[in-house]
Formats: C-alpha cells, sequence, structure tokens
C-alpha cells in the first residue's frame, strides 16, 4: 500500500540521519555487493581495501615448475618466513594446488633438517 | 606396477668415508637382491638446520630405488633404523609424482604439436602459451 518509501520499523529508533528509507544508497561497499561492482583495484574506499590489491600471480604457474620438491630448498626457502613459518598464500600469491605442493615439500624438508621447525636457518 | 621411492639419509659428520661406502653398498645390494633396481648420491657435509643427535652437520645421502613390492623400502628403512651412524631419513614415493609430470609433458608435446600444424585447436582446457592466434 505504501507508495515508494516504506520503513517497516515504523516507530523504531533506528539511528540513521539520513537516507533511512532507501537501503540501497551506498552505505558502505563492503564485500562489494554496492550498486558499482568492482571499484577497481584502487579499491573504492579505504574501508573496501580487502579486496583485491595488485593482482599477484602465482611464481609456479608463470614459470612453469610442476614439481616441488622437498630437495631444493633454495626455492622453498623464498616462501618460508624469518621465523620459520610457511607465508601464507594471499602474500606471495601463490595459486591453490601450488600451495599444497609447497607446503608439503616445505614440511618434508623441515623432517629431513633441510629447512628449520622454528627459527632462523643457522 | 612399479613403485619407484626416494630414501634420504644423513649420517654422522665423522663418519669415515669408506663404512659410509660400506653401507650404501649394503643397502644397494639388499635392493637389487629383491628385485629393484638402486642408485645413490652423495650431497656431501651440509649444515643442518637444527641439531639433531647433538650434531650441527651431516653428510646427506640420497637413494633412489625402484622395484616393485613394498618389502624392498621396509628392509632398507629397517636397516637405516639399525645402523648408529645414521641419525636421520626420510622415504617419499615418487611414482605417483613422476606419472603426473610425464602427463602434463605429453600434454604440452601434443598442444605444441597441434599448434604447430596451425588447425583450430578445440577446446583445450588450459590456456596454454601458444603463439598462433586462433581468433573465432
Amino acid at each position: 500500500m505504501a507508495d515508494e518509501v516504506k520503513t517497516p520499523t515504523a516507530p523504531a529508533p533506528v539511528g540513521g540521519t539520513e537516507a533511512r528509507g532507501e537501503g540501497r544508497t551506498d552505505r558502505g561497499d563492503r564485500g562489494g555487493r554496492g550498486p558499482r561492482p568492482g571499484g577497481g583495484p584502487g579499491g573504492p574506499r579505504e574501508g573496501g581495501r580487502k579486496y583485491f590489491r595488485r593482482k599477484k600471480v602465482c611464481k609456479f604457474c608463470v614459470e612453469k615448475i610442476e614439481a616441488v620438491n622437498y630437495k631444493d630448498v633454495r626455492l622453498l626457502a623464498q616462501f618460508v618466513a624469518e621465523s620459520g613459518k610457511i607465508t601464507p598464500r594471499r602474500l606471495t600469491g601463490v595459486c591453490t594446488p601450488h600451495q599444497r605442493r609447497l607446503s608439503k615439500a616445505i614440511k618434508q624438508a623441515r623432517n629431513i633438517a633441510l629447512l628449520p621447525f622454528a627459527g632462523r636457518a643457522q | 606396477m612399479n613403485r619407484s621411492y626416494e630414501v634420504m639419509f644423513i649420517v654422522r659428520p665423522d663418519m669415515p668415508e669408506e663404512d659410509l661406502n660400506k653401507l650404501i653398498s649394503t643397502l644397494e645390494s639388499s635392493v637389487t637382491s629383491a628385485g629393484g633396481t638402486a642408485k645413490s648420491e652423495v650431497w656431501g657435509k651440509r649444515r643442518l638446520a637444527y641439531k639433531v643427535a647433538k650434531f650441527h652437520e651431516g653428510i646427506f645421502v640420497l637413494l633412489v630405488i625402484e622395484g616393485s613390492g613394498g618389502g624392498i623400502v621396509h628392509e632398507v628403512e629397517r636397516r637405516l633404523r639399525v645402523t648408529e651412524q645414521v641419525i636421520k631419513f626420510i622415504t617419499v614415493r615418487t611414482d605417483e609424482e613422476l606419472k603426473r609430470l610425464e602427463k602434463i609433458k605429453k600434454i604440452r608435446e601434443s598442444r605444441k604439436k597441434t599448434s604447430a600444424s596451425a588447425t583450430v585447436a578445440p577446446a583445450v582446457p588450459e590456456a596454454g602459451t601458444e603463439p598462433a592466434p586462433t581468433t573465432v
């Protein structure tokens, strides 16, 4: 029966200052569900920064390295932090299947004392 | 079905070389007597990433085994466990990995051939690096 602006909770003290009626304003582009899909890799605002930074490419896909062996310590050490931890995928840009193989290889290398479990590789 | 394994083990750094060679030949003979092939590679002394059995260095040896039946590797591992000089070992099964690599190589080869003959390649699952532009 209402024309265009309907607030389902009529007398409820919603703290909204303006534009209370339309739920479709860009009150926050978080999650990218706003009316403008994908503001570009700068992020539409500082708030919605999580969504994609400059597209990192997977090093293994680019160089077409198929086999990740636990024996090549130099390659593996690039993906291990100073503390000995495996760096997460979102920082290195590795794609999922390669990250799985990489992490398996790192764990094998740790077992055979080629990489440390914790602490710098002395 | 031919299984292939890689056994890498670390030996104390103060082990004399002829003892090491004796150990390696014993392991290799145990593999070949059970009907497999073995190839060994000594990497030499390397620094360990953490202290193992109070040592900071060790001699790394890689043994590549090919043979059917898990009994071969079981025997090798048993010997390694018994030998006091061996401070660490790891066994990795490699035949599935090799199979996968072969498959990828074959796909790449066949893709190269079809692009070289300049025919319109049908739906290829992966985006390959083909210089021939097939614009449809």
